[in-house]
């Protein structure tokens, strides 16, 4: 915790000292980006079949959450939630897609996800990375992601329980918390999809 | 760890002291010093092999309690969790020790917080179903209680 804290100060500072040095070198305002970018190419196992590769999604918004089949409270109501804001787009989002990382590809073989995510609305696409891409992945959505062992010899998963929103251009346009209300992450995706 | 078990705890306490006195109890069992609140669950996702208890737990007593342990007929795998949000990240935490049940004090079993864990489910428990299984408790000793399942979305924000 005092770590994560730590790590976030000099993170911080780090930022604020590199947007100072580019305002004195350049005697200019950085131009509006977003200051850490956020996402990466990808090219994952889908559990409709095939792959979803990233290079695809140009000019397609989309939004991305990270989770596993074993999750009970985040994943479900998460994806309940999304699918109940796409259901309220109807046809105006039809090109939209949810995906579904898998943290957990040692259990979540693309059958289980495909299985998992028929529950929700058909926009709710899993992927289902080796546990490389997984790396490379979470690295580059800057998702944390362990296991926690249980009592039983099993275990169970923390990992971050944010929506990405991706812009066409795949930069981060907006993130939705867990548990967000339901017309914030509504007007989220209204404004990323220019409803 | 122990911190966020403690912050967990003391995070439910207060919540479950507003929502005590905000609703009313349906289904109260009473044990010894204790009444059980309303135990549900919600419909588990097809493909998922894991389900949430939830309750509300009173101690009317003058001597704290503790909840040891739950069975479950549906799956010999029952486990006292604890949830918690740390910045954006999603924890959870088995609970060895049990959950304690402060004298005089109601404990919130809820979303986002602590619950049963049912793990290693076979089928999925659909809403309209009961959940049979028990709860033991140090000093209560053992409780039977049904766990009524409700809609996949139960609870969650609207």
């Amino acid at each position: 915790m005092i770590r994560a804290i730590r790590y976030g100060a000099l993170g911080m500072a780090a930022v604020l000292t590199a947007i100072f040095a580019y305002t004195y070198f350049t005697g200019g305002t950085p131009p509006i980006k977003p200051m850490i970018d956020i996402g990466g190419p990808f090219r994952l196992a889908s559990s409709k079949g095939g792959v979803v590769d990233s290079n695809d999604l140009t000019g397609k918004p989309y939004a991305i959450f990270f989770g596993f089949t074993h999750c009970p409270e985040v994943c479900p109501t998460t994806l309940y939630e999304m699918s109940a804001v796409l259901g309220k787009l109807g046809d105006k989002a039809k090109d939209f897609h949810v995906f579904f990382v898998t943290v957990d590809p040692g259990r979540d073989t693309v059958e289980a996800m495909r299985d998992y995510v028929a529950n929700f609305d058909p926009r709710v696409e899993a992927l289902v990375p080796t546990p490389e891409q997984l790396q490379q992945i979470a690295k580059d959505f800057r998702v944390y992601f362990a296991k926690v062992p249980t009592s039983d010899g099993s275990y169970t998963m923390d990992h971050t329980a944010t929506v990405f929103l991706m812009d066409g251009e795949t930069h981060l346009a907006s993130t939705i918390a867990f548990g967000e209300n339901q017309e914030t992450r509504e007007a989220k995706l209204r404004k990323l999809l220019g409803l | 760890m122990r911190l966020i078990k403690e912050i967990t705890f003391a995070a439910a306490l207060t919540i479950a002291s507003l929502a005590d006195a905000a609703m009313g109890h349906a289904d109260e069992i009473k044990a010894g010093n204790l009444i059980i609140g309303h135990p549900w669950s919600r419909q588990s996702p097809m493909g998922g092999s894991v389900a949430a208890g939830f309750m509300t737990i009173q101690n009317t007593g003058t001597e704290d309690d503790r909840l040891l342990k739950a069975t479950a007929e549906i799956t010999s795998n029952v486990q006292l969790h604890a949830m918690t949000m740390d910045g954006d990240v999603m924890k959870m935490a088995e609970m060895p020790d049990g959950i304690p049940i402060p004298a005089g004090q109601t404990v919130e079993l809820k979303p986002r917080s602590l619950h049963i864990m049912f793990m290693g489910l076979a089928s999925p428990v659909m809403e309209g179903e009961d959940i049979k299984g028990t709860l033991v408790f140090e000093k209560a000793g053992t409780v039977d209680i049904d766990y009524e399942v409700m809609a996949p979305n139960a609870g969650m924000g609207q």
